[in-house]
């Protein structure tokens, strides 16, 4: 019998019985075409075999060395008490939380992380997360058509990672280029877009100037919609103190591990009076009939559930587990401690960069300022990356143009920087 | 109890977290950063022990419930048992460090484990082609759609405007229609609550894009006629999409490409239990014909001489997310098929088998409008003069999570119980003799229920009304 089941002969014979029926394949009388065979998949393991082959594939992987990749996701120190939360059963084995009654942990945690959001970005509401960050690009990106009532037609930079691009115009939106040398110039948007973007630090690490994108955007009458990342966040103004009408952006950097990817959690966030238009789950504030406080899944009525054809978006579920680990992350590193990943990443990223010049290697935009990540001139950035891989470093984004994107976090040391630097201005 | 938030138990200056002291020298932000781009305001997040922190949200997961603490038999969402060496597995470090850019070359062992679990998905549904990019099943039915969309751009073939739902559909089918910039329309029931042939037949014609049906349907149904419903479509150009939310009930039963589908899309984190984790982190990966392969989004992983690398499909309708899926539950996936090999069926055969056997020992107090053989989950109706809502709220003072209830539409005071295979008899007998006592509590009493939960029941308007979503 399956793994995880618990029924013996003996329960699968009262069963039938007392289903009417003889044996098992009865059950799937109705079933046409019916499957007659035996699945053609690997014979079963057990969990400990299972586990020897994961530790086995995971072996062919290169991890455990300084990474000098960002690009999106960034590899950041993720404290022992989040996995400890997140694994929790009554978290981890919980659907969405339809019965308030009973959920009200998952609830409130995506109170606090929606709490967090609106903190960080300086918006009156957040929705309960969506997939990622290219998600929570795209839904915003059909967000400022609906809410502008013009067709999607967002206007976009450089500045914004190519990968958020794609997904946006995936989901259906026309994208207009706007010029971009280090950061964007917003002197030439075109009126006829339902959104601008301005990504800040913006692809190449640099940060941008969110009122100017913010101020073009409004004198077409489109909304301005900033993408941030949320430990930026810590020291650079908000979003929406600067004019934006939407924040959004990837959470990875709070607490969640690489995974290759994911998952991780996109975040988006609005003014209040847009909320009608915001997708995905959001989290209230209420009572119980006793008057306790408590919270609850509100503003429904936007949602495919209820609305089905005419919802704001299809998305059902969030991000619940990833959101949580978000959530705890920000509890423990507090907004000093968010600060301090920022802080140290910002010295040890500048000083790298100050390494590299002195080693003959120019930033790619040496009048844009930087945080923690900056694209430097590098004609054989493959070269390098090897030299580096040779050393026990997995180096920067090969940006195939002569230039590699390097992000630093506060994790890297200064041996780990003082060797990149070594390593490179040997191979090249 | 309730439940002061995180932010209520700190004090200025305290910390949840120390970091490595700086190595190199600190630079102030106003060398690096224009003042007009600095923070002017302190963060008014919370300021926090660790002890704290643990202790707060520990207490808060004591306020939930989840498969691990209850019975929990929410129909449509399989909340089945949750092995535990999946989660060993996404931990690994070799696997949890890995970053999403690392070149393919360092990367081989997570490729493998992707292109591993196209395959497995690839021979489970029967079909030529899979896609693991989606990162929800709402996500993937989207992808499905847009590809769909694109290859009838690519055909030429202009005109197809429509999809058609059945009136069972999961709200996600219509608004997934919506959302890929089609008209959705509503095709009926015949007497089984199995769609409509003769009505969809009706309907079809060179406009029709798709029909998205879920099979077995969300009445816990098995819709017989499915391959007569494909040639329907088939007959004018249109393609059958299947919602595998309910593939539980068909895994080594049946196989939807043989049905005569054309794409469909997974719920790893149903069938294949990576688990819910609260809504998500999930997987809607999907599965397609040879026609429609050439759409899926970028990338797929291919085998060379080089190894596993990834690759963008000829006619790929693009990304649909940042980097490769959510691959964390990918790999619990691929694990969870590992551990049962071609053994699946015995899933779907015991969860065919509890949900049949709700089915049976509800008859004659419950009424069930389609009283036939169910696969994974039945519909259920209270008797008369009660309301699901209030069986719902019953059960939770008896220790039950209740089913969905309320979907789906077509059926009043609906209750939809999925029980999964990883429940024992024992565990089903307690529950349905909890069913059959609540069947006999006076309205008022359960009206007042739950009286034993961490709440009792919430004014719900009261949340929209005076919205409080934050701080």
């Amino acid at each position: 019998m399956a793994r995880f089941t618990p029924h013996t002969d003996d329960d699968i014979r009262e069963m039938l019985e007392a289903v009417g029926v003889e044996a098992l394949d009865d059950l799937f009388d109705d079933v046409a075409p019916k499957f007659e065979g035996s699945l053609d998949l690997p014979p079963v393991s057990s969990e400990y075999e299972a586990l020897k082959d994961v530790a086995e594939l995971a072996g062919r992987n290169v991890t455990g060395l300084p990474i000098f990749l960002g690009a999106g996701a960034y590899d950041r120190i993720t404290p022992s008490a989040v996995s400890s939360i997140t694994s929790r059963g009554e978290f981890l084995t919980s659907y969405t939380p339809y019965q308030p009654e009973i959920s009200q942990g998952h609830l409130q945690a995506i109170f606090e992380f929606q709490s967090v959001i609106s903190e960080l970005t300086g918006l009156e509401v957040s929705n309960a997360s969506v997939y990622d960050g290219s998600n929570a690009v795209a839904e915003s990106a059909l967000m400022t058509a609906r809410l502008t009532k013009r067709d999607p037609k967002v206007a976009v930079s450089a500045g914004l990672n190519a990968r958020y691009r794609e997904v946006i115009e995936t989901y259906g939106v026309e994208v207009v280029e706007l010029p971009f040398d280090g950061t964007t110039d917003y002197s030439g948007v075109p009126d006829d877009v339902s959104g601008v973007f301005v990504q800040s630090p913006n692809y190449f690490g640099a940060v941008e100037d969110v009122g100017a994108a913010s101020e073009a955007a409004h004198a077409v009458g489109a909304l301005a919609v900033a993408v941030c990342d949320p430990i930026a966040l810590a020291v650079l103004e908000a979003p929406g103190k600067l004019g934006a009408d939407i924040a959004v952006g990837e959470t990875q950097p709070l607490g969640m591990p690489l995974v290759f990817g994911g998952p991780y959690a996109g975040y988006m966030a609005t003014h209040q009076k847009n909320v009608r238009q915001l997708p995905g789950r959001i989290a209230g504030e209420t009572v119980d009939q006793d008057g306790r406080l408590a919270y609850v899944l509100t503003l429904r009525a936007r949602e495919q559930d209820i609305r089905r054809a005419r919802a704001n978006s299809n998305i059902c579920t969030n991000q619940a587990l990833t959101a949580l680990a978000a959530t705890v992350y920000a509890a423990l590193l507090g907004p000093e401690g968010l600060r301090e990943v920022a802080g140290l990443s910002v010295s040890k990223a500048h000083y790298l960069a100050e390494k590299l010049g002195e080693a003959g290697f120019a930033l790619r935009y040496p009048d844009a300022p930087f945080l923690w990540e900056f694209a430097v001139e590098l004609p054989d950035a493959k070269k390098a990356n090897e030299a580096l891989l040779e050393a026990g470093i997995v180096g920067g984004l090969d940006l195939g143009d002569g230039a590699m994107l390097v992000a630093v976090t506060e994790k890297r040391t200064r041996e780990e920087l003082d060797a990149f630097v070594e390593v490179v201005a040997d191979a090249v | 109890m309730p439940f002061n938030l995180i932010r209520d138990k700190g004090r200025e200056g305290r910390r949840g977290y120390t970091l490595p002291k700086p190595d190199v020298e600190t630079r102030k932000l106003e060398d690096v950063l224009p003042e007009k781009a600095r923070r002017q305001e302190k963060l008014r997040l919370a300021e926090v022990d660790e002890p704290t922190v643990i202790r707060h949200y520990t207490n808060l997961s004591r306020q939930n419930w989840g498969i691990d603490t209850n019975f929990y038999p929410l129909g449509s969402c399989t909340m089945k048992h949750n092995p535990r060496a999946n989660e060993a597995a996404a931990a690994v470090p070799g696997f949890a460090g890995l970053h999403p850019l690392q070149p393919e070359a360092q990367a081989q062992g997570a490729l493998q484990v992707m292109h591993e679990l196209q395959g497995f998905l690839s021979e489970i549904s029967g079909f030529p082609a899979v896609s693991l990019q989606p990162m929800a099943g709402a996500q993937g039915e989207l992808t499905s759609i847009l590809m769909v969309k694109k290859y009838f751009e690519d055909a030429g073939d202009e005109g197809r405007t429509t999809v058609i739902v059945p009136e069972t559909a999961h709200g996600t089918n219509p608004a997934t229609a919506t959302m890929a910039d089609f008209k959705s329309v509503e095709v009926g029931l015949d007497e089984h609550g199995c769609v409509a042939v003769e009505e969809l037949r009706d309907m079809v014609d060179e406009t029709t894009a798709a029909l998205m049906i879920t099979n077995p349907n969300t009445l816990g149904v098995y819709e017989r006629n499915i391959a007569e419903i494909a040639e329907v479509l088939h007959e004018v150009g249109a393609f059958l999409y299947m919602d595998g939310a309910n593939m539980n009930a068909n895994l080594g039963r049946m196989r939807p490409a043989d049905a005569g589908a054309d794409i469909m899309h997974y719920n790893l984190h149903k069938t294949f239990s990576t688990p819910h984790g609260g809504g998500g982190p999930g997987s809607g990966a999907i599965a397609c014909s040879e026609a429609l392969a050439p759409f899926r989004p970028d990338p797929v992983v291919e085998t060379s001489e080089e190894g596993y690398t990834l690759v963008r499909p000829e006619k790929s309708i693009g990304r649909v997310s940042t980097f490769h899926g959510n691959f964390g539950v990918l790999l619990k996936a691929w694990n969870y098929i590992k551990m049962h090999g071609p053994e699946l069926r015995d899933v779907a055969d015991m969860a065919v088998l509890n949900a049949n056997y709700v089915r049976a020992r509800l008859r004659g107090t419950y009424r069930i409008p389609y009283d036939e053989l169910c696969k994974h989950e039945v519909v259920v109706q209270p008797p008369e003069g009660k309301k699901a809502l209030d069986i719902a709220k019953g059960l939770i003072d008896h220790g039950y999570h209740p089913p969905t209830v309320y979907f789906p539409l077509v059926v009043k005071e609906a209750m939809l119980v999925e029980p999964t295979e990883s429940e024992s008899k024992e565990t089903l007998d307690d529950f349905i003799g909890a069913m059959l006592e609540l069947a006999e509590t006076s309205p008022e009493e359960l009206e007042e229920a739950p009286t034993h939960a961490p709440t009792r029941r919430l004014d719900e308007a009261r949340a929209a009304r005076k919205l409080k979503a934050r701080w």
